[in-house]
This record gives structure tokens, sequence and C-alpha cells, in this order.
């Protein structure tokens, strides 16, 4: 078997700390990693990266960030719509304001603004816990949505309340307006992944993570034995707003160019992303990247097996979507709380044995 | 003067309001008390409801998109028009059907799980049936008279015409909003009087205060759930017909179930009197905000986010809500 | 810095050979109350350097409640909490814990959600001072902080035997395990005053016998003071160097466990009625 654990010893801490301990994942990550960015460049279209890649990359941030504050540090937010609204419009109101700034910074600066919301919003936590916080931040989320509707200067008075983002490029190739190329975007998009999954990693394994999933455990005794239950929970707030704030940003400015705030912040957005950590794993990075591709593709099937091939009328897929994810949700929770990430770690365990189960 | 009377008015048409978001609440607590559950889904429940409602009355095929879809042909209806009585009665055998099933197949395997999960779970459970109710009743607005008058009502605007001399023309009062609150009303007695006097309702009481202890006298925990879940969908029909008789059967109407939430924040999710004052503060508070202060300084529409923030203010400095025990914690 | 005023104590060797030096930590007429409850009455005692010291009493004592106010769980209405000859302000549990005091818990309070070695390393938390920036790019010192702490945490480890366990998340655990993991997580903060709630509550006498040898072995080895709550007798008499026994909120014997085991109050309150 190529896929085999035996024999592949850690001699030193370092090793055995590594995030792909096993040899053959290791070479796996690498060579996936090398082809999303030396293959798939050369074949993506308009129809792939705008239906599947794009909303998986920018999704995939936006849920590592929900599943740090959620599945590591276990504080249930319904406000993500409404994070990413801010992450949006801070995004928007620095590309108009200033036109020569990078369109990254432009970004990044919507997710420290996020993050500072994000934190003011957290602050209650403290003394609110458990569902009383996740209906708390459902405050953010319509507070946030209305405020975005009814004060004109964050849409800079334009007629139809909506945000358009302006061509911005990055050397020398536009990520945002209409001459923009799909392997552009789709490059740009999935380096913000790839940074932001590897700094997410890094956090959540060392004694940041630690200090999260205590408070996510058990409160009382995490405080006990020394962590500092504010800074735990604001820092986890600070962090998940960044990604959030980041993954709106991009989804106004390079997925979807103009976007109108009830619509596409909505609190059906923040079930979204709720949803894809639950189905994919809380708690886990992997586990945010698969519930994002999950949540993502599930629809495009859905339509191109019931739609296209069918031939049913599209709202029948919509019901149906509604009813499978619906089902699912239950189904994991009940039989799987950790998700698709837990799955498949308990089929490589099956596998590192096969073909030898005893 | 004139001013003073419309705030009134906006008092009383508040006041009605609460009484609406109280009757959802109230679903919330009943299910909250029995199985520790955040019923989510509650709102989705009442849209489910009346939608069945509707579709019975109406005498519509259910699954009639589906199956035409698949079969190519051109089912609609049935051809018939029930009474609204026999129509209602229908909708709630349904609820009860449906209380059963939530329990068999959900409740029933998460048992012991933590709160945050069992509410997570019934989020999805209101994603399915939002998907389940459109496909089977069709996802277009629908329009439900079970026969409730509707419109303002001249005889309190007429009564109360004199109050404000020449510029004042009575308060206006819609009718339905009258019969919703008297209906709630009489709903929110009968719940009372039957978690007080009757045998089912002291072991829900039971139930409430102790699974463990509750099990061990012999109470069934799962006869209880199906009860409770019964009830709530009843709660759920009874707001669905008010709601939709109001706005039309569509998808918002699931969203008074997030205009509850607030109100349990307030009253503590373990009170039934605590879900009533709270809907009524909130629905007081939010219309007088709007027409104080949300309508002429902030642009309107303020009443998306009044309650919550209400709730939260609220939250910070009392964290057990109106009636909730203060709780001491222990290692 | 102000001293003791009990700073006359002496050094003194234990009949075993081991030194208990000075006094570590006192309280002086503590009172807590809930409420109208009195749930502890005007209590004194202290502790002293490198001794093991029980708090024992029936059910409802005030046991558990001490230990809360010694770790800053609960706040007492009155009274001083003296810790290393400085009097203590009120602090958040979280900076007691930074201060070296760690503890266990009556009710296994693992994290369930991790294995055996992360919360081992959960323990390390107030040794480890690496800021977010350096921990997201984990490469430098992020690193090397880990790995020095592991290093820590895997010495805890072999001193408890459970290096088999290391990866298995703690819910999987049988309990007497359980209990070991969290003493674990509690040594791995190297601790100057260990507070132990119970170590042994709900063990077969094998589990006991091998906790005991760890909580003897921690004291020796590391100097580390202890101050447990225990119900058995014969192992209290075994461990201890000195017994606080408390009824009812108020403490009713202080001394050697001889000088307790033939207290006529202790015999009364405790030893005489309750049949445990």
């Amino acid at each position: 078997m190529l896929y085999r654990e035996a024999g592949d010893f850690k001699v030193s801490y370092q090793a055995d700390q590594q995030t792909f301990p096993i040899r053959f994942d290791r070479l796996f990550f690498w060579a996936l990693l090398a082809s999303a960015y030396f293959v798939v460049p050369f074949f993506i279209n308009d129809y792939w990266a705008n239906a599947v890649l794009l909303p998986f990359l920018i999704y995939g941030v936006a849920s590592i960030g929900l599943n740090i504050l959620t599945g590591y540090c276990g504080q249930v937010s319904l406000g993500s719509g409404g994070f990413m609204a801010v992450g949006a419009y801070t995004c928007y109101k620095m590309m108009t304001a200033f036109p020569d700034l990078n369109l990254a910074f432009c970004i990044l600066a919507g997710g420290v603004t996020t993050a500072i919301v994000g934190i003011m919003f957290g602050l209650p936590s403290l003394r609110i816990k458990g569902f009383y916080l996740a209906v708390v931040t459902l405050a953010a989320q319509f507070f946030l949505v209305w405020m975005f509707n009814k004060v004109p200067w964050f849409y800079n008075y334009s007629a139809t309340g909506m945000i358009s983002s302006p061509e911005r490029t990055m050397f020398g190739y536009a990520i945002t307006g209409p001459n923009a190329t799909p392997a552009a975007t789709y490059l740009f998009c999935l380096t913000f992944l790839v940074v932001l999954a590897f700094l997410g990693r890094n956090l959540t394994r060392g004694s940041v993570g630690r200090k999260w999933m205590a408070i996510r455990d058990m409160d009382i005794a995490a405080e006990i034995i020394g962590v500092n239950p504010l800074m735990a929970k604001i820092t986890a707030f600070g962090v998940s707003s960044f990604y959030v704030g980041v993954a709106g940003a991009m989804i106004f400015s390079v997925y979807l160019g103009a976007v109108e705030v009830t619509e596409a912040f909505g609190i059906q957005k923040s079930f979204l992303l709720l949803f894809m950590i639950i189905i994919g794993g809380l708690g886990s990075i992997l586990g945010s990247l698969v519930g994002a591709a999950f949540m993502v593709l599930m629809p495009v099937l859905l339509k191109n097996i019931m739609v296209n091939s069918f031939g049913w009328a599209i709202d029948i897929a919509a019901h149906f979507e509604f009813i499978i994810i619906g089902g699912l949700i239950v189904f994991f929770l009940i039989v799987e709380p950790h998700g698709l990430a837990q799955l498949w770690r308990i089929i490589k365990e099956k596998m590192r044995l096969w073909p030898f189960p005893h | 003067m004139v001013e003073f009377l419309y705030g009134i008015e906006v008092v009383i048409n508040g006041l009605m309001a609460g009484v609406m978001y109280s009757l959802v609440a109230l679903g919330f607590v009943l299910i909250f008390k029995a199985s520790g559950i955040f019923n989510y889904a509650q709102g989705v429940m009442a849209l489910f409801a009346a939608m069945t409602l509707v579709g019975v009355q109406e005498g519509q095929v259910p699954f009639a998109h589906l199956i035409n879809s698949v079969f190519g042909t051109q089912y609609h209806h049935f051809g018939w028009h029930i009474n609204a009585f026999v129509a209602i009665a229908v909708a709630a055998l349904v609820m009860l059907l449906f209380a059963y099933l939530v329990e068999r197949y959900i409740l029933k395997h998460l048992v012991n799980q933590e709160p945050i999960i069992l509410f997570m779970a019934t989020i999805g459970l209101a994603y399915f049936m939002e998907g389940f109710g459109d496909l089977m009743w069709g996802s277009n607005i629908k329009t439900l008279d079970v026969g409730i008058p509707q419109g303002g009502n001249f005889w309190i605007e007429e009564k109360t015409a004199f109050l404000g001399g020449e510029d004042f023309y009575g308060f206006y009062l819609d009718t339905l909003d009258i019969y919703a609150t008297v209906i709630a009303i009489i709903l929110v007695s009968t719940l009372v009087l039957f978690s007080q006097y009757t045998k089912t309702g002291r072991a829900l009481r039971a139930v409430a205060d102790d699974h463990q202890a509750a099990l061990s006298v012999g109470i069934s925990l799962r006869r209880i759930w199906v009860i409770v879940w019964s009830i709530a969908g009843i709660v759920a029909l009874v707001a669905g017909i008010m709601w939709g008789s109001k706005s039309g059967v569509q998808f918002s109407l699931s969203l008074i179930a997030l205009k509850a939430l607030p109100v349990l924040m307030l009253g503590g999710f373990t009170s039934i009197p605590g879900a009533i004052i709270g809907g009524l503060i909130i629905g007081i508070g939010e219309k007088l905000f709007e027409f104080l202060i949300g309508a002429p300084f902030l642009g309107g529409a303020t009443e998306n986010w009044f309650a919550y923030m209400l709730a939260l203010l609220f939250l910070v400095f009392r964290p057990q809500g109106l009636f909730g025990e203060k709780i001491i914690e222990r290692v | 810095m102000t001293v003791s005023q009990d700073a006359a104590v002496q050094e003194t060797i234990t009949p075993d050979g081991r030194t208990i030096g000075g006094v570590l930590m006192e309280m002086r007429n503590i009172t807590l109350r809930f409420g109208g409850v009195v749930a502890i009455e005007d209590i004194s005692f202290d502790i002293r350097q490198g001794e093991i010291r029980a708090i024992i009493g029936p059910n409802g004592a005030g046991k558990s409640s001490m230990l809360n106010v010694i770790n800053g769980f609960y706040h007492p209405q009155d009274g001083e909490v003296w810790y290393k000859g400085a009097i203590r302000g009120p602090m958040r549990p979280h900076q007691i814990a930074a201060q070296g005091i760690a503890r266990t818990f009556q009710n296994i309070a693992l994290f369930h959600g991790m294995s055996t070695l992360d919360n081992i390393m959960t323990g390390r938390l107030t040794h480890m001072k690496t800021g977010m920036l350096s921990q997201s790019v984990w490469f430098g010192r992020a690193q090397r902080e880990e790995t020095e702490n592991r290093a820590f945490a895997e010495r805890i480890i072999d001193f408890l035997e459970i290096q088999s366990i290391r990866k298995t998340p703690v819910g999987r655990l049988p309990y007497g395990l359980q209990k070991r993991v969290e003493l674990g997580r509690a040594l791995a903060a190297e601790p100057s005053l260990l507070l132990l709630d119970e170590p042994m509550a709900g063990m077969n006498v094998e589990e006991k016998e091998d906790m005991s040898r760890f909580i003897l072995d921690v004291n020796d080895e590391f100097g580390t003071t202890i101050a447990l709550i225990e119900h058995d007798m014969g192992v209290v008499m075994d461990l201890a160097d000195r017994v606080v026994v408390m009824d009812y909120g108020r403490k009713i014997g202080d001394g050697s466990p001889e000088e307790v085991r033939n207290n006529k109050a202790v015999i009364d309150a405790y030893l005489g009625v309750s049949s445990d």
C-alpha cells in the first residue's frame, strides 16, 4: 500500500507536530497545491470560476473564520452575514476614497475593520453564553445590514443603494471590474485562501488555539488553569471576524462586483457559513474547506442533475436543496458532530490497516 | 394633544403586535421547558401549518409541482373547497403527526446533547421543513381566509374620535389584530390552566425541572416530548393563521421566529409570564421607538433590529432575563 | 513586601525525611456567604512550604468552597488571603493560576475535545508567552516554544506513566486515567501550590494506591506543596502532614493526623457520627 503509517517514525517533537504527519498526506498536499497554482489557471473558464472555484475559495476563507470562533472557541455566531457586509463596505469605501491603493490592501482593511466590529459585538460574550450569545449575534446581523441600507454615506449616495467595485489591478492584471480574467481572479483568491489557511492552522495548533479550545470545552476550568477568558474570547472574535470580513470584501470586489446588502449579506449567509462548518467539521481547518466545497458544489450538482438532465423546474431543485441541506445538518449533528473531516479521519484509520483490519 | 393621542394609538398597536410575539414566544418556551431545546424551527412550523391549512382548504394536490415535473401530468387541484374549520382540524392533525415524527427521527437521537447542538439541529429542521413545505404546496404567496374580518375597525374609530377634536379621526385599529389578541389571550390562559391543573401538565413541569428525576418517577420523556411538540405545533398553527390572514402565507412568515427570540431574551426562556410580558415590552418598545426616533431621525425600518439591541443591552446587565433566577456557578 | 506575622515558624524535618519550610499560604478569618447561606465562617489556617495539607470534613462542610477561595473562584466577604508573604488583593482565577496555584476538580474538568497531550499542554499555558503574530507564522519562536514545552509535557507523561494514551481523546479514557491526566495538567503548570479536590473519589483500591504514590512522588521529587480534600480517612492519615477539619463551615480541628484523630470535637462531629 502506498498509504501507510507504519514505519513512519518521528524522532523529534517538531516532526510530530507537523500538519500532515503522514508522508503520503504531505506529498498529496504539495501536489494539490502545485496543480492549483500551475495547472488549473490554464484550464479555467468563466463558468468554473464563477460557479465553483471563486465561491469555494472565498467561502473557504469565511468558514475558516467562523470555525475559529465556533468550532475552536465554542462561541456560536449568527452574525457572519453582517460581518461580511462590514468587510465589503470598508473595502468599497477604501477603493473609492483612495483609487491608487492596492486592492489587497483594501481587502485587508476590510478584514481589520470587521475585526474591530466583531470584537465590539463579542464583548458581551463574557457574560452571555451558549445560544443566548448566538441570538445576540443576530443583533449584529440585523443592525449592520440595516445600517448599510439606511446610511447613504456607506454606498456613496448611489441611487440604487448598491455598491459596485471599480477596476483594480495587481501586477498589471485586472482583478476586479469587467476586464478581470477568470485565471487572475482565481489566483488572487487562491493566494488569499492559502495564506489565511496557513495562518489559521498555525494559530489553532499552538497555545492560542489551546486557549480557545479550553474555553470551548469548559470555560470555568479554563479560567482556573490560567486562561484569561476575556482575552481568549476577544481574540477569537477578532481573528474570526477578520477572516469573515476579508471574505466579505472579496465577495463584493472580486466575485460579485456589485452587491446590494440585504441580498448579498442577509441572514441566509450567516446560516450558510454555519452549515459549512457543521457539515465540514467543527474545530478543523480542513473541515472548513471541505464544508465550503460541499455547500458550493451541492447546489451546482443538483441543478445540473435535476434541471439540465431531468428537465425539472428550477424551483424544485431549490426546494430539494433546502431539504437536503436541512436533512444533512440534522444527520451530521446526530451521527457525526465532527463532520466530514472526522469521517475522512475514520476512513484513513481504516485504510491504514487495510487489507488486514485485525 | 393630537401627537399624544397618536402616541397612544402607537402603544395600543404595539401592544397587539406584542401579543402576537408572545404567542410565538410561547411555543418556544413550551418546548424549551420540557426538552431544553431552543426550537428555531418554530417560525417555519407556523409557515408550514398555514401552508397546509390553505392547501387543504383550497384542495391543492400535494407535491403537484414535483409530480407534474416527473410524470408530465397536469394535476393542480382536487377541485373542492373545504370548510375552514375542517381544514383547521386537518392542519392540526398534520402538526400532531409532525410532532411525532420529530420525536421519532430527531429528538430520540439527540438526548443528552449540548443545548447549542440541539439549537443547530433545529436550524437544520427549519431548512428541511421549509424546502419540504415549498415542495409540497408550492412557494407562491397564498392568501389565507378563514373568515376573520379584516381592515380598520370603524366602530372604535368613531367612538374615540371625540378625544382629539378637529384633527383627530379616532384610533385606527385593525379588526384582525383585535381578534388575534382575544384568541391569543384565550390560548395562553388555556395553556396555563392545562399546565397547572392537569396530570399531564404536572408531568410537563416535572420534566422541565429535572429530566432524570422525572424519569425515575415513571414519567415517559418521549411521550412528554411528543405532547409538547404537538402543543407547539398547534400554537404554530394559530400563529400561522393570524399572521397568514394578515399578510399572506409566504416565506417572511417564518421570520416571526426571529422576532420571538429577543422576546425570550427579555422574558427568560423558562417563564410563560416572562414570554408574555417580554412580548408586550418589545411590541410597544419597537413601535414607540420607530414612532419617536426611528422614522423621524434614523430613516425608519428600525423594527428590524430594535428588539435585538434591546435584548442585547438587557442581557449584558441581567443575563438571566426578567424572571430568571441568578445562577451560582460551581466547579 | 509585608512579612507574614507567623514568621516564627521554623523549618522542620518530617519523620520520612522531607523538609517543611515557612508559611506559603495563610488564610485569615475567611468568611464566605451565598446570600443568606454561610458556606465558610471565620476560618484561619496556614499551608507551609513543601507539606501535604489535608482538608477533611463531612459533605457540605465547605471544603470545596475553601479550595475555590484559595484559587480565587469565590471571593470571600471577610478575611485575608496571604500568599508567599504578601496579602492577595481581589484577583481573577486566571491571574492566581499565573502566580503558581494549580488544581484538580472533584468532578473531572478535563477538556473533552482534546487529546491527553493537548490537555497536559494546556497546563503549560501560563508559561507560554509568544504573541499571536509569531504564533500565526509558527516557524521560529512559536515552534521553539512549543517544542520546549512539549518536552516538559512529555516528562509529566512519563512520570504519570500515560505514554500510551498520549494522543487519545480524553473523553474515551476510563475514569481513573482521566483523574491521572487531570493531575498531569495541574503538574504541567509547575505549581508552587497544588490543590487536589478529592483526587481519589470513586476509585478502587488499586487506583487509589497508584494515585497516592503519585501524590507522594510529586511532593517528594518536585517539592510541590499540596493541599488536598479527601474522604478516605485511611488515605488522609497516611499522606497528610497536617489536617484541617471542617464542619458546617467552621474549623473544628487542626493538627497532625494523630492529633486530629484524637480530637474530641472531631470524633463527635465527623468520625463518630458519619459512617462513611
